[in-house]
């Protein structure tokens, strides 16, 4: 892996005003940003949002449609090969050949970077190993389950020793007990000072493995930070869940007015933004208002989400 | 450090090493078969007439050679590149590598002339016990069916690359089909009414027949050999100047 983050200053992956385009729609729309070496970096945006357009504009697979794009110092069009060199991809979709076993997905992607046959296999075993597959080196990638694969996809992406590693929605799709395995790998990895560029829609994955995040909706970037500093910025510290039992949930709202920061009404619960949680509840039954539950948890990315865009990142 | 078109090459290689098995019968027992059975028994009208000058056996072995190589390449350019480029995205995962579009394109253009010369090589070995090889030349032959396979491929490629509903198969087998009734595998092309017999001189696997059968006979070609290689080298390179934007395109998206 590379060594400790470099003190340079130039951004790994230098993006402005970039644009992607699929005849009229505009899949990304303007967007900014600067990945600097060592960083934990995410896009954070529902479906749709232009994550993966931007991701494969990065990785030097799909050309920008507009915008200044540099990538390694270089131009992602004229030294696309040289780029891709250094970078490991983990896809949305994963593109193994099911029909290999997991450990031939590893050898014959590693000699498309022109690392000998032994050091393939060496590396293979390794990479196995290090993603928790050392046992299933004989299987076919078709008998896996999906967070194997998952993990085989990273395994390969890191077949190269890659300087910086792009990761589209490591973890969609998989069981918890799949996630954290995911997670704690990726942690290990950000500790050995690898760049990592992640997109999700989760924002417990945001969270946990995001030094610096955007928030994505509709192509463009709508905030952009810490994850606790984009909380301080767009929410109170604390949130009080409320549901009441009832379809109608304005009346509600309006006997709510003057409690707390904010109010949110969504279809099923009212979302009261306050410093303080535990002082909301006394002054709820003080107004007659009788919740039939009331949780008080810390504010999240997706609170952020919601007060920029009034929507929720993942559709129930 | 190998040529990044090698390591796609291997990958393909490794792949085949999977399957190989499941393709001996397409790719080996059922020329044979063909080739055998057609002989002998059309062979027995064919040759009471003495309308050929060689016995009718040895008359279609090369022309069945280079048959069976477009079938092969056929084959293989058809639903696996679909499926790397639509389903599995194999493409797409080399894609993301050092590894460019022309490496994709020619490591699994150069899998496919080794597949087809395999198979044509296996067919000559059977054709000398039938008597139906007589003439050194008939060591280039798996070489010109690797040119054969190549001149489908290439098309066929732009083909598959783009195509995501059912109307591969279709193609294929129309394709395969033509070939079969104009491409003088079976009988000689002169025996169409003109018109029809027209038809031979611009399909790949005519030129291939013509060849094929020359060099394993030891006799003449109807055109020149330069003429039917190029002719040849013109659907290769034609497949490919429609593959490759392809290929790019719908990698980029
Ligand atoms: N190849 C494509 N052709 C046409 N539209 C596309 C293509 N890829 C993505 N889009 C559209 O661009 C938008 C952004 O998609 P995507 O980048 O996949 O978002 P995300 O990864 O955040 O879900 C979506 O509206 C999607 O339908
Ligand atoms: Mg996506």
């Amino acid at each position: 892996m590379s060594p400790a983050r470099p003190s340079s200053d130039t951004p790994l992956i230098d993006a402005r005003g970039l644009v992607k385009r699929f005849g009229d729609r505009i899949a990304v729309d303007g967007v900014d940003v600067a990945v600097h070496a060592g960083e934990a970096f995410g896009f954070l945006g529902p479906n749709g949002a232009g994550k993966t357009s931007t991701m494969r504009m990065i990785g030097c697979v799909s050309p920008p449609s507009g915008g200044e794009l540099t990538v390694l110092g270089m131009d992602p069009l004229r030294d696309g090969a040289a780029i891709r060199a250094r970078f490991g991809v983990c896809p949305q979709d994963d593109h193994l050949d099911p029909e290999l076993t997991t450990g031939d997905n590893l050898t014959t992607y590693a000699r498309y970077f022109g690392i000998s046959r032994r050091d393939a296999r060496r590396r293979a075993a390794e990479l196995l190993d290090f993603v928790q597959l050392g046992e299933r080196a004989g299987s076919k990638v078709s008998t896996l389950s999906g967070g194997m694969k998952r993990r085989l996809a990273i395994a390969r992406a890191l077949v190269n020793d890659p300087d910086v590693i792009l990761l589209d929605e490591p973890t969609t799709g998989l069981d918890p007990q799949a996630r954290h395995l995911v997670w704690d790998r990726l942690f290990r990895l950000k500790r050995r000072g690898v760049t990592l560029v992640v997109t999700t829609h989760y924002m417990d994955e945001a969270e946990q493995l995001c030094d610096r995040l955007v928030i994505m909706d509709a192509g463009k970037i709508v905030a952009e930070g810490s994850p606790p500093s984009l909380i301080e910025r767009y929410c109170t510290k604390d949130v009080v869940e409320l549901r009441f039992g009832d379809d109608a949930l304005e009346p509600y709202a309006d006997k709510l007015e003057g409690i707390g920061d904010r109010l949110e009404v969504l279809p099923d619960r009212i979302l009261l933004y306050a410093a303080d949680g535990d002082t909301v509840a006394p002054v709820l039954y003080g107004r007659d208002l009788a919740p039939s539950g009331v949780l008080v948890r810390r504010a999240g990315l997706e609170d952020v989400f919601l007060r920029l865009t009034g929507r929720t990142l993942v559709e129930d | 450090m190998a040529h990044p078109s090698v390591a796609v090459l291997e990958y393909h290689l490794v792949s085949y090493r999977r399957m190989w098995r499941s393709t001996l019968f397409s790719s080996f027992a059922m020329p044979v078969l063909l080739f055998v059975g057609v002989g002998a028994a059309v062979g027995e009208y064919v040759d009471r007439g003495d309308a050929l000058p060689v016995p009718y056996l040895h008359y279609i072995a090369g022309g069945m050679l280079a048959f069976t190589g477009m079938q092969v390449a056929i084959t293989e350019s058809g639903f696996p590149v679909q499926s790397y480029m639509t389903w599995d995205k194999v493409y797409h995962g080399m894609a993301a590598t050092p590894v460019r579009v022309a490496d994709i394109l020619a490591g699994h253009l150069l899998y496919i002339a080794l597949r087809v010369a395999a198979a044509s090589a296996a067919f000559l070995v059977v054709m000398v016990p039938f008597g139906a090889v007589g003439s050194a030349w008939a060591v280039l032959t798996p070489l010109v069916a690797a040119l054969v396979g190549l001149s489908v491929a290439a098309p066929m490629f732009a083909y598959s690359a783009s195509v995501t509903g059912p109307y591969l198969m279709t193609v294929m087998r129309f394709a395969t089909m033509v070939m079969t009734f104009f491409s003088g595998a079976y009988f000689p092309v002169d025996q169409l009414r003109e018109p029809l017999s027209l038809v031979a001189y611009p399909l790949p696997l005519w030129h291939g027949v013509e060849l094929c059968r020359a060099a394993a006979l030891g006799t003449g070609t109807a055109w020149p050999v330069a003429a039917h290689v190029g002719v040849l080298a013109a659907w290769f390179a034609g497949g490919l100047a429609l593959a490759h934007p392809r290929f790019v395109k719908r990698l980029a998206t």
